[in-house]
């Protein structure tokens, strides 16, 4: 199982799921839901956070939230 | 008056739009149970008045952090005084999918609502065509108007339709999930994402868009290397301008309330009621608007950062670095500010979603040294530190004057982290900051932006600061039975009346009438507390009245040790101080006491502006009050421990 955190950059993935959790609710409602197209476009100074695209904007989250993003 | 409520997602220029609807009749209010501002705004259409409510941006109604939690408690009970009537939802038409999520969740509850389709302009310029026909068929009872906030484009119709007649629907409260019913929630939130991926499909039109201007500069803001040069360079561009330009304007408001005190109090009677007000009031509002150009030049460079989107930017490149400490990338700002000034740098914090680390941040602003205290590490610094060049080049009172900053930003960093180990059930923190595209800034956001914050400072923060001045002032003006009186007798009055010996004979009046005020009974007071620091009571006199601002602390220097014009002419100031003497015979000012007086200065909370502003941005006494407490006990034993090295 890979999560958003282990992609390398620009490289087009799809959302699988999220981690049960306090975040869960929230990760899906900012658009992150099963089927979702997304891509690391950038990462900060020491690789953490990470700006991603969410075909539609640029969302910047850390490693650690990443890591709760099921990708395929 | 018909309440009118306005969503939208971070992001969407819901304020702008706020902004545009309402102009400047807005009114800053409060939310019941929370800390974040009820922005109320009153328009008039065809006669009817009616109140815009601006919540604050979220993308669900379901709330993910404490301040969230107005949109649903509104939303959710019609008993609410600010159940709204109307709604309106603001989405950027550039990013749809994600923002009809909050529409369908407050249309399908059965409000009257307007889906406006703000952006209008980006969206077009990025190749989206929207077909509205199909929007209004998936929701027919939807008011859907297209806006431009930007340029004003679509308000007329908006206004217009916030004056009709409501059209009765349905409500369905009772189809709202509980507050922390998490699965239920998110069963909902898949359901309607299923809906509106089919339906965007129909409505949303994407021709190709070519290669973004953001991604371009964002290979350069974001660079480990150039990344951090340029937020330095911007920082000490930002700085340099507050501190040029806003020393005009603060030496035009000192001047103004200086002489407008002492020419009422040559044209008023002389009396305790002039003296209130030549000594206590004049000089109080002069304390409150003397913060204003440094308030509102940082507020105007910081509003240009976010409008234009280069602050997601910053928070993004220092997050890391920040959170060891409990704190997070987007208090570097509020830190950073606070080396002019702590009350633009708390009243900043607004923008940190977690509130633990909000009120961290605000906990420890005032621990980075300010530029009012700067006159104070002047002053000592040419008291006590000799003038001599290290390793040929290190000036060694520089180098002092930087380790006090330094000490100021290091404990600023360790108290966080103290901070983090005392809260004992761990807010989540959550970082997940949409990076805006850059954009040029809306001038009227920024401008109303500075107004606003200037206006919460003096309306709420003000009357406190006045308050203070005036208990300072009594306690400096009064004194014991007929004390001060009798003791400003005692010095004798010259017999040549030219100027200068009648100035010399002023200040050694006011000198012994300080010294018989309660205030200076006080610094006798203290003096056993303070004197394992090194200090006397007229230095505890002096840091008493210091509570009025820190840089007073050379005034009171001053006329204790009767010098005047003292802010022309440090060096008489310094000389007198240096020829200080104690019983003993040893002089007062040594290394070691001007040493522990700098650390005290670096610690100790001794701004009442700064306070009245943690009281107003925290809504409650009791951080203000530990916060002096701590940064008491941090200035005592800091000092303590100085002077005994030292000496």
């Amino acid at each position: 199982m890979k999560t958003l955190a282990q992609i390398p950059m620009h490289k087009k993935m799809t959302v699988l799921g999220i981690a049960e959790g306090e975040l869960k609710p929230k990760l899906l409602e900012m658009g992150l839901y099963p089927g979702k197209q997304v891509e690391v476009l950038f990462k900060a100074p020491f690789g953490d956070p990470i700006a991603v695209d969410i075909s539609g904007y640029t969302l910047s989250m850390r490693l650690s939230e990443a890591n709760l993003i099921e990708v395929e | 008056m018909k309440k009118i409520a306005l969503f939208g997602n971070p992001n969407t220029g819901k304020s702008s739009l706020f902004n545009r609807l309402t102009g400047l009749r807005q009114h800053v209010g409060n939310f019941p149970g929370v800390t974040v501002d009820k922005h109320s705004g009153f328009l008039t259409v065809d006669g009817k008045e009616l109140e815009l409510i601006d919540f604050p941006g979220t993308y669900s109604i379901y709330p993910r952090s404490k301040d969230e939690e107005v949109v649903y408690n509104v939303i959710s009970n019609t008993k609410d005084p600010n159940f709204p009537e109307k709604t309106i939802v603001v989405l950027d038409s550039t990013n749809l999918e994600r923002n009809l999520l909050l529409f369908t969740q407050i249309y399908d509850l059965g409000f009257n609502t307007a889906l406006v389709l703000n952006m209008t302009d980006v969206a077009a310029r990025n190749g989206f065509e929207i077909n509205s026909a199909v929007l209004q068929e998936a929701f027919p009872d939807a008011k859907i108007i297209r806006t431009n906030a930007r340029i004003g484009t679509g308000l007329t119709e908006l206004k217009a339709w916030m004056a009709e007649e409501s059209v009765p629907r349905e409500t369905r409260l009772d189809t709202l999930k509980a507050k922390d019913d998490f699965q239920g929630q998110i069963a909902d939130t898949n359901v309607r994402f299923k809906r509106i991926k089919e339906l965007v499909k129909e409505v949303v039109n994407k021709n190709v868009s070519e290669a973004d201007f953001s991604t371009k500069l964002d290979k350069w803001l974001i660079h480990p290397v150039f990344g951090y040069l340029i937020f330095l360079v911007i920082l000490l561009a930002i700085f340099q301008t507050v501190f040029t330009l806003a020393s005009y304007p603060m030496d035009w408001i000192d001047l103004g309330t200086s002489s407008l005190a002492s020419w009422l109090g040559t044209m008023m009677p002389e009396g305790v009621f002039t003296s209130l007000i030549v000594d206590g009031v004049i000089p109080g509002i002069g304390g409150v608007l003397i913060f204003i150009p440094q308030i509102a030049l940082l507020f105007f460079m910081l509003a240009i950062l976010e409008e234009t989107g280069y602050m997601a930017r910053v928070v993004f490149i220092t997050d890391k670095l920040m959170r060891p400490f409990g704190l997070n990338g987007k208090s570097v700002v509020p830190l950073l500010s606070s080396a002019a000034c702590a009350i633009p740098g708390i009243m900043a914090t607004r923008t940190i979603s977690s509130w633990q680390e909000r009120l961290t941040t605000i906990l420890v602003a005032p621990l980075i040294s300010c530029s009012a205290r700067l006159p104070v590490y002047t002053l000592l610094i040419a008291l006590v530190i000799p003038s001599k060049t290290l390793a040929g080049f290190l000036n060694l009172q520089g180098l002092v004057l930087f380790g006090l900053y330094l000490l100021g930003v290091v404990s600023a960093l360790l108290v966080a982290w103290i901070i983090k180990q005392f809260f004992k059930k761990k807010e989540l923190s959550v970082f997940l900051l949409e990076m805006p595209p850059y954009k040029s800034p809306r001038w009227g956001n920024v401008g109303i932006e500075v107004f606003q914050k200037v206006k919460i400072f003096v309306l709420d923060a003000g009357k406190i600061i006045l308050a203070i001045s005036i208990i300072l002032w009594a306690l400096a003006s009064f004194g014991p039975g007929k004390d001060m009186e009798k003791y400003a007798k005692t010095v004798p009055a010259p017999r040549a009346q030219t100027e200068e010996v009648m100035a010399d004979y002023e200040s050694k009046v006011a000198s012994v009438k300080l010294e018989h005020s309660y205030m200076g009974h006080l610094g006798k007071f203290i003096e056993p507390v303070i004197e394992p620091l090194g200090y006397d009571w007229k230095m505890g006199i002096s840091l008493l009245t210091s509570f009025a601002a820190r840089e007073v602390f050379v005034g009171s220097l001053a006329t204790i040790y009767s010098v005047h014009e003292a802010d022309d002419n440090p060096k008489q100031l310094i000389d007198k101080l240096k020829a200080q003497k104690r019983t003993d015979g040893t002089p007062t000012y040594t290394l070691a006491s001007g040493l522990s007086l700098l650390v005290f200065y670096v610690f100790a909370m001794q701004c009442m502006a700064t306070l009245a502003v943690v009281k107003r941005e925290t809504k409650s006494w009791k951080w203000p009050i530990i916060q002096v407490g701590y940064m008491g006990v941090l200035a005592y034993f800091g000092a303590y421990i100085t002077f005994n090295l030292f000496s």
